[in-house]
């Protein structure tokens, strides 16, 4: 029995997601008292992958033949698989990422294990059996789902559990599983990475505009606001639809869901749609002209104002709250 | 080229989700039931590709008899025949196992499914339904194009963009941009009435995890209000109080 921890990284370097999930895999190995293995594909220095001992991790499983470098769904499916096998593994955990949910189904499907995708908390056992809250109904609700398989795979939900350092480092093992030839027919052509700007899923503050902007061409003081606050920008689905915005940055019950800390919604309505992918956010502003805007109804902090004036005021707030 | 879609039967986005009082199923009345904006998505996208070829899209569900009228939807749209796995949708696992094991006897180019449907969010069932099948997957899809006997991908990751190049068969889960949902016109939804809908027996799949009880998210407090003339209180109450900046 052990808990293994699927940590991907880009260009070999963990995100806050890795850490998330060594995290997570820490405080669920203490609850049934074993201990935490990571398993990485592909290039990562030495000294990076023993720093993951620093959130929980004991060994590390490194993958890192020529054939993995990279990241095809099906072949890191098999050897997530092989090596929750080679460490006995009850309980797989990986981070909610884009990869990430493309490969959970493939690894419990390999491991015969119950899948809980979009957990929000640490789940509770019960003897064989686990217990696990996780989202449903696009964020208008959550379902409390039992695992009863032998082994469990968790997908869980990015920023849903803090980064917990104790200071450990982790041994670094070469891991060469067999992977059938088969798992190799797809082949990455190109990756376009948009480096100038956070990207929104994982970003920790979010700054969003709907239709109450007028115009694309409004978008550089949402940029700037933005910027001094090192989020990610947002819109909702009109907006996007116009093509004012990338499809990308579409959050809502039909776009992306996001819970970050700090989202500040600017100029929209709060449509039921629209609240959907945004509730989990821990804390709310909402920038409205219009008083009776359903947004307010769930929000933390309001400023009921026309945003051309109140975002600038903002912004250069701050500013001068950061330059102290 | 044959396309297989994946079709499933949820609530109208505008819905209010409320539970049962001992929390432990979605209430039904009253609510609309809808084709996933997801799943309209990727059955546009087959009828892009097979529109003026020879090809055929087929669509699957797994639901009960009520979901017909979602099905004859979906006909409508121009679909051309239409199989209903006759089972309460359990689960993905369930779900992927009817989808996969229909596929099996009755192969396809592609098989595409919607990014995840909009009640459970599970980005699963492509995945499951690849793993199945053993062919490739992409969960969450921004464009497809055929080249050949290749479909070439553009999958989000985070931060950017991928683009992969797959031999057929494959199974894809569409996501926004891969195509523009089409709305039904009079012609097709006269013609839905009498295209195909076969409805066969689910296969036995042995449960892994059942859903509990269900919970509706805390309600937030109050609003804390900040004029517009003073948005250095509300830079305050952020630091001080949310202690998010
Ligand atoms: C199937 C379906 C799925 C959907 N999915 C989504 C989804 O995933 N995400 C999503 O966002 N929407 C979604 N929608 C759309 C949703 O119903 C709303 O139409 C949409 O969210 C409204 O966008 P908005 O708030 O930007 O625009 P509006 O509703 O037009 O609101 C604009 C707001 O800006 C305010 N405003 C105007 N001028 C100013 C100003 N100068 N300063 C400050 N405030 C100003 C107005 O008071 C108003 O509240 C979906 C709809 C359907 C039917």
């Amino acid at each position: 029995m052990s808990v293994l921890v699927y940590t991907e990284h880009t260009e070999g370097k963990f995100k806050k997601s890795a850490y998330e999930a060594v995290s997570y895999a820490k405080a669920v190995a203490d609850l049934i008292g074993t201990s935490v293995t990571a398993v990485t594909i592909g290039t990562v220095a030495p000294a990076d992958l023993a720093t993951l001992g620093n959130y929980g991790a004991t060994k590390v499983l490194h993958v890192s033949s020529e054939q993995f470098a990279q990241f095809i769904n099906q072949a890191y499916a098999s050897v997530i698989a092989a090596a929750a096998t080679h460490v006995d593994a009850n309980v797989v955990i990986i981070a909610n990422t884009f990869s990430g949910k493309g490969l959970a189904p493939r690894v419990a499907a390999k491991l015969e294990a119950a899948l809980a995708d979009g957990a929000v908390e640490l789940p509770q056992f019960e003897g064989d059996k686990l217990n696990i809250k996780k989202t449903a109904f696009s964020g208008k609700a959550f379902a409390i789902t039992e695992l009863t398989a032998p082994k469990k795979v968790i997908a869980l939900n990015l920023n849903a559990f803090e980064v917990r350092e104790s200071g450990g480092s982790a041994a670094v093992e070469e891991f060469k599983p067999e992977v059938p030839a088969g798992d190799f027919t797809a082949v990455i052509k190109d990756i376009i990475r948009i480096t100038d700007k956070v990207p929104l899923p994982d970003a920790e503050i979010v700054v969003s505009a709907g239709r109450g902007l007028k115009g694309p061409e409004n978008w550089a003081m949402i940029e700037e606001l933005a910027d001094v606050l090192g989020a990610a920008t947002a819109c909702s689905k009109p907006v996007s639809d116009a093509g004012w915005r990338p499809h990308s940055e579409h959050v809502g019950q039909t776009g992306i869901a996001v819970s970050p800390n700090l989202y500040i919604a600017i100029g929209i309505s709060g449509a039921i749609q629209h609240l959907a992918g945004v509730s989990s956010s821990k804390t709310i502003v909402v920038i409205n002209k219009d008083p009776e805007a359903p947004f307010f109804k769930v929000a933390d902090y309001g400023i009921v104002g026309d945003a051309f004036e109140v975002v600038p005021k903002l912004t250069a707030a701050i500013k001068a709250y950061k330059g102290n | 080229m044959n396309i297989l879609v994946c079709i499933s039967n949820v609530p109208d986005t505008t819905s209010k989700i409320t539970f049962s009082s001992d929390h432990t199923s979605p209430n039904t009345n009253g609510i609309q039931y809808i084709i996933n904006p997801y799943d309209e998505i990727a059955l546009a996208k087959a009828i892009d590709l097979t529109e003026g070829t020879d090809g055929k899209v087929v669509v699957i569900n797994v639901g009960e008899a009520a979901t017909e009228a979602t099905i004859r939807k979906a006909l409508a749209i121009g679909a051309h025949q239409a199989v209903r796995v006759d089972a309460v949708p359990r689960d993905a696992w369930f779900v992927a196992h009817q989808i996969a094991m229909y596929a099996k006897n009755n192969p396809f180019d592609i098989i595409l499914t919607g990014r995840e449907s909009i009640e459970y969010n599970g980005t699963q069932v492509a995945a499951y339904v690849g793993e199945l099948l053993g062919i490739p997957s992409v969960s969450i899809a921004k464009r497809i194009d055929i080249e050949g006997d290749r479909a070439i991908v553009e999958r989000e990751i985070e931060g950017g963009k991928e683009v992969l190049s797959i031999p057929l068969p494959l199974v894809v889960g569409a996501a926004e941009g891969v195509a523009e949902p089409r709305i039904p016109n009079m012609r097709g939804i006269m013609s839905a009435r009498t295209k195909p809908l076969e409805v066969i027996q689910p296969t036995a799949v042995p449960e892994l995890s059942h859903i509990v009880k269900y919970e509706s998210p805390e309600p937030r407090g109050s609003v804390t209000l900040v004029s517009a003339d003073d948005v250095e209180q509300l830079v305050d109450l952020l630091h001080n109080n949310a202690r998010v900046i």
